[in-house]
């Protein structure tokens, strides 16, 4: 299967997804607009590798899911972050940190 | 992942599944709200939406996957797919699972044969430390211990933890219902320590209690105590009447601990030392007494051997007379109790191995060519979203299948091939008794079919997931890959060496047998039957003349039953039976002062009519009358061996030999042809073949009282009494209630057993030939029908532009042809080599026999044409117009 150049990098998704549950409980489709919209459409979210990687997100504990109503009165499964989710990201985030700054000190000085 | 949630995962596999599809459903729906409140028209909202879901099924796969009951499922279904699948195509299942189940069936049968006799450990302790003994002298290389030897070995070596020596004896059990002849060994007292063995109740002998003179006492086995004691402990202490002496019993012995685990098991155990023979404190006689020694430890075969020679050596030194020229001979225990059967066997699992290899082969073929027709289907899955992984696994859970079901029928093959294979053993096959369908052949089967399986699964399912898609599905299945046909090809020719290799080993096993039968014994065996008979124990204590009567008696009324042309009694050798020496010297010699001046002659003792009974014709001079008796000059005959060795081209008629034993100068009257005392195909190249006969009536008193305990008698009949060993025993029984006659054999039977290791694995080869020859045509047909299924258009082409049907003939049976040729070439150059291993089971042909290799290289030729045949008749008959139409 063919991908979008700018899809989602690889093992970088699931720190996208919880962070974007961070700020508060979402469903799937709002997931990929949240990280679309604050990454100015460079970020792409592909459902192919969303819903595997939400349900894997769940049966390791990180995130719970719960059915809900959407904005527009609609039937929607709303994932939450769950206190190992929050450990977890807080996890993910410092060793991204560590990752793009060792990137940029490679640019900077080789 | 935790195992724990995995778990939970699978309580809620309907819920998830709906929660999924639902979440999903909610997902497009809001984007393509999103799209059209963007502009876009409703129908491209929902396909754009759709679209970036990619494969939803897929998808939803992926999703699923990550539980432990999603992987179930998909195997489940990949379980039934293959099921549906297989049952579409009930030729190709059914082929193929016959072809499996016979594979698996005759190794598994087989293994288990060679499991019970070469691998299963022998039931004795240590068994490696274990050591058989004999003395190797001038004629045998594993010859009888005497006694005052045995005791000195004993006593002087240095590398044994313990020796014992054993005879095999037959005794006449009184006082326990009706008379019986029950088979007994003279043994030892350390013969169960040697075996490390403990009796089930009681005790074995104590040391000096195997002494001659020492009171007598008796061992059972278990299987007599059952019989006779009820298995009642209060056997012990109980005195058992043999022979008609009084033995105190002091133990009941497991049956495992018979030694030969022989047809017929040991029922009691004696000690040695209660042995009546006046030869046994005679340090030169041979009386077929051997030992088994249990090392100490740390000690090899080699040190035991230089220890050896040094005790017999000094034995030699201090007893020229006796032991100038007598060694020891040591047999590791296991390849003593084996004998020549190890070869034979390993051969015959080399043979059915190659037959599973076949079957393989075949499968995997057979798979091949079918997969080829699956072409399209499995492009139309890929393109449909099948991920390349689950076409592999799919393919694998059909071969899986497959062989599971082959190998299941393959046990119930293998639980007949094993029957089958017991009642085709030879009676003596050492033991026999240890085989059984048992848990390591179940492993063995199981592990072999799964094998099986994903052999033959993992080349189809390798080359299938290796599509071109677009190209597949734009050939719509015309044309393939060449090298698909190249592996079948391969396969083909594999197959067709095998084939010809256990073709080859068949073939030469044949004519071995057909050459061994065509050796004429020196005897007719026709209508022979040997038994033995024992007088009364009363009788021991007779004298000779009163044993003789007793015996011209048993002569009398053997020779007045129903069919009994004559009788006669056979106390010395038995044709390719049991065999008897003894040492003379000619008229015109001093009596040597040592037996190594002395010669050796296998030696008769017969009564008159012997030569009636065994149909040996008289070359020259006479043979025994009833007026060559007790009272009468002695006199012998001897063969033609014996005459051409003693007496080179002069008359031995009216010349004289002199015995050892008693000393007796005889006459000797007569001359006949050589007997094959040895066996058909060895007694040729035996060392000591000079045969004697003489007058049973006069042996000397003390054979004459040995003879007491019972003889061999022959009889032959004319046929009419089908019942005939009956009407003897009746016969007999009328004689003396105390009087047994037992272990009937007719002389056909003996030779047959002689020749029964080379008869079985040649009807076994022969058998896994056949299978080998049936399978490989039904692969080669396979190939040949491939190609012409993937040539009609090519031929439907080719007879448009004017090809005779003569040419498509041609075409289609070269490459039948060039395969079969090159199987037949790589098979026969490997025949060269391996039939070299089976050289020491042939006789009378070479291993590189040319009659043998071109027969079967025309069998297997003609076969291949026939199994072309069918597909180059379609091929013939390929219309032009429908070929090309059809495109």
């Amino acid at each position: 299967m063919v991908r979008p150049k700018n899809d989602v990098l690889q093992g970088t998704l699931a720190l996208l997804v919880l962070k974007s549950l961070a700020k508060g409980p979402m469903h799937g489709y709002g997931i990929t607009l949240h990280i679309q919209m604050l990454s100015k459409d460079v970020l792409r979210v592909e459902e192919g590798s969303l819903y595997p990687a939400l349900h894997r997100m769940a049966q390791d504990g990180w995130i719970k899911a719960e059915w809900g109503t959407s904005e527009n009165n609609r039937r929607a499964r709303y994932y939450n972050l769950t206190v190992a989710g929050r450990k977890q990201l807080a996890e993910e985030e410092k060793s991204w940190a560590r990752l793009t700054q060792a990137v940029a000190h490679v640019l900077q000085y080789a | 992942m935790s195992w724990f949630s995995r778990l939970r995962g699978t309580w809620r596999r309907d819920k998830l599944d709906n929660d999924l599809d639902e979440e999903l459903r909610s997902h497009i729906e809001m984007r393509v709200a999103d799209n059209i409140s963007a502009g876009m028209s409703p129908r491209d909202a929902r396909y754009d939406a759709q679209k970036r879901f990619g494969n939803s099924t897929l998808l939803k796969e992926d999703t699923r996957e990550t539980d432990i009951i999603g992987w179930l499922d998909t195997v489940a279904g990949d379980f039934r797919y293959a099921v549906r699948i297989l049952r579409k195509n009930p030729g190709f299942t059914l082929i193929a699972i016959f072809t499996l189940a016979l594979g698996i069936g005759c190794n598994t049968g087989f293994f288990s044969v060679v499991n019970g006799v070469l691998l299963n450990p022998l039931p004795y302790r240590h068994p490696e430390e274990l050591v058989t003994l004999g003395e190797s002298k001038p004629n045998f290389t594993n010859g009888s211990i005497s006694y005052p030897n045995f005791v000195d070995w004993q006593k002087d070596n240095h590398v044994f933890l313990s020796m014992a020596i054993g005879r095999d004896y037959g005794f006449t059990l009184t006082g326990l219902g009706d008379a019986e002849q029950v088979v007994a060994k003279l043994i030892s007292s350390d013969y169960f320590s040697v075996l490390g063995a403990n009796p089930l109740i009681g005790r074995t002998f104590a040391p000096g209690e195997d002494k001659i003179g020492a009171a007598p006492i008796v061992l059972i086995s278990a299987g007599l105590w059952k019989r006779k004691f009820a298995s009642s402990p209060d056997a012990l202490g109980k005195s058992l009447i043999l022979d008609g002496k009084s033995y105190t019993l002091v133990g009941v012995i497991p049956e495992v601990f018979d030694l030969y685990r022989s047809a017929h098991p040991t029922d009691v155990y004696v000690p040695i030392g209660q042995w009546n023979h006046p030869g046994l404190n005679v340090r030169g006689a041979g009386l077929g007494i051997h030992g088994v020694a249990r090392f100490k430890p740390g000690v090899t075969m080699e040190q035991a051997r230089a220890d050896m020679e040094r005790v017999t050596a000094n034995l030699a030194a201090m007893y020229p007379d006796w032991d100038q020229g007598i060694g020891a001979n040591l047999i590791a225990f296991k390849r003593a109790l084996l004998g020549d059967v190890q070869p034979l066997l390993l051969v015959l699992l080399g043979a059915v191995g190659f037959v599973l290899l076949i079957a393989c082969f075949n499968v995997a073929s057979l798979m091949l060519a079918r997969s080829t027709g699956r072409t399209r289907e499995f492009a139309v899955r890929v393109a449909l979203g099948a991920g390349r992984g689950r076409l592999i696994r799919q393919l694998l859970t059909e071969s899986t299948l497959l062989a599971l079901v082959g190998g299941g029928l393959g046990l119930i093959v293998a639980h007949w091939t094993t029957r089958a294979a017991l009642k085709m053993l030879p009676a003596d096959m050492p033991r026999a008794a240890d085989i059984h369908l048992d848990s390591h052949v179940l492993v063995f089967t199981g592990a072999i079919s799964l094998l099986a399986g994903i052999l033959f699964g993992l080349v189809p399912a390798l080359k299938s997931s290796d599509l071109f898609l677009s190209d597949t599905l734009k050939q719509s299945g015309r044309g393939s890959s060449g090298s698909r046909h190249r592996a079948q090809s391969i396969f083909v020719v594999l197959e067709m060496a095998m084939a010809v290799v256990l073709l080859v080993g068949a073939g030469l096993m044949a004519r071995t047998l057909s050459r061994l039968w065509d050796i004429q014994p020196g005897f007719d065996p026709h209508n022979v039957l040997t038994f033995s008979v024992s007088l009364p124990a009363s009788m021991s204590e007779a004298s000779p003349d009163a044993t003789r009567a007793s015996y011209r008696a048993v002569g009398d009324k053997f020779g007045s039953v129903p069919g009994v042309e004559a009788v006669s009694a056979s106390w010395g050798a038995v044709p390719l039976g049991p065999d008897d020496e003894q040492l003379f010297w000619l008229d015109n010699q001093l009596k040597p002062s040592s037996e190594h001046d002395m010669n050796w002659t296998i030696s008769y003792v017969v009564e008159p009519d012997y030569l009636k009974v065994m149909r040996i014709p008289l070359a020259r001079g006479r043979f025994f009358t009833a007026a060559d008796n007790e009272h009468s000059p002695r006199v012998a005959v001897i063969d033609e061996v014996f005459a051409h060795k003693f007496f080179g081209n002069t008359d031995p008629l009216g010349r004289h030999i002199t015995f050892q034993q008693g000393e007796v100068r005889t006459e000797i009257i007569g001359v006949v042809p050589h007997v094959k005392q040895w066996g058909l195909d060895s007694d040729d190249a035996q060392q000591l073949r000079a045969e004697v006969y003489v007058p049973f009536m006069q042996l000397p008193d003390p054979a004459m009282k040995l003879a007491a305990s019972g003889t061999a008698v022959m009889v032959r009949s004319d046929g009419s009494n089908a019942g005939l060993f009956d009407s003897l025993r009746l016969a007999n029984r009328q004689l003396s209630a105390e009087q047994v006659i037992y272990g009937a054999q007719t002389m056909e039977q003996i030779i047959s057993a002689s020749l029964s290791a080379r008869r079985f694995s040649m009807i076994l080869l022969a058998v896994f030939a056949a299978l080998a020859l049936i399978l490989s045509s039904v692969g080669i047909y396979g190939v040949i029908s491939y190609l012409v299924g993937q040539r009609t258009h090519e031929i439907g082409v080719r007879i448009a532009l004017g090809a005779r049907r003569l040419d498509v003939l041609n075409l289609i049976l070269s490459q039948g042809a060039k395969l079969a040729l090159l199987g037949i070439v790589i098979g026969v150059a490997a025949s060269l080599a391996l039939t070299r291993l089976m050289a020491r089971m042939l006789y009378g042909v070479s291993s590189s026999d040319p009659l043998t290799f071109v027969g079967v290289a025309l069998v297997l030729g003609l076969v291949t044409l026939a199994a072309c045949y069918i597909p180059t008749r379609r091929a013939m008959r390929v219309d032009p117009i429908v070929a090309l139409r059809c495109e």
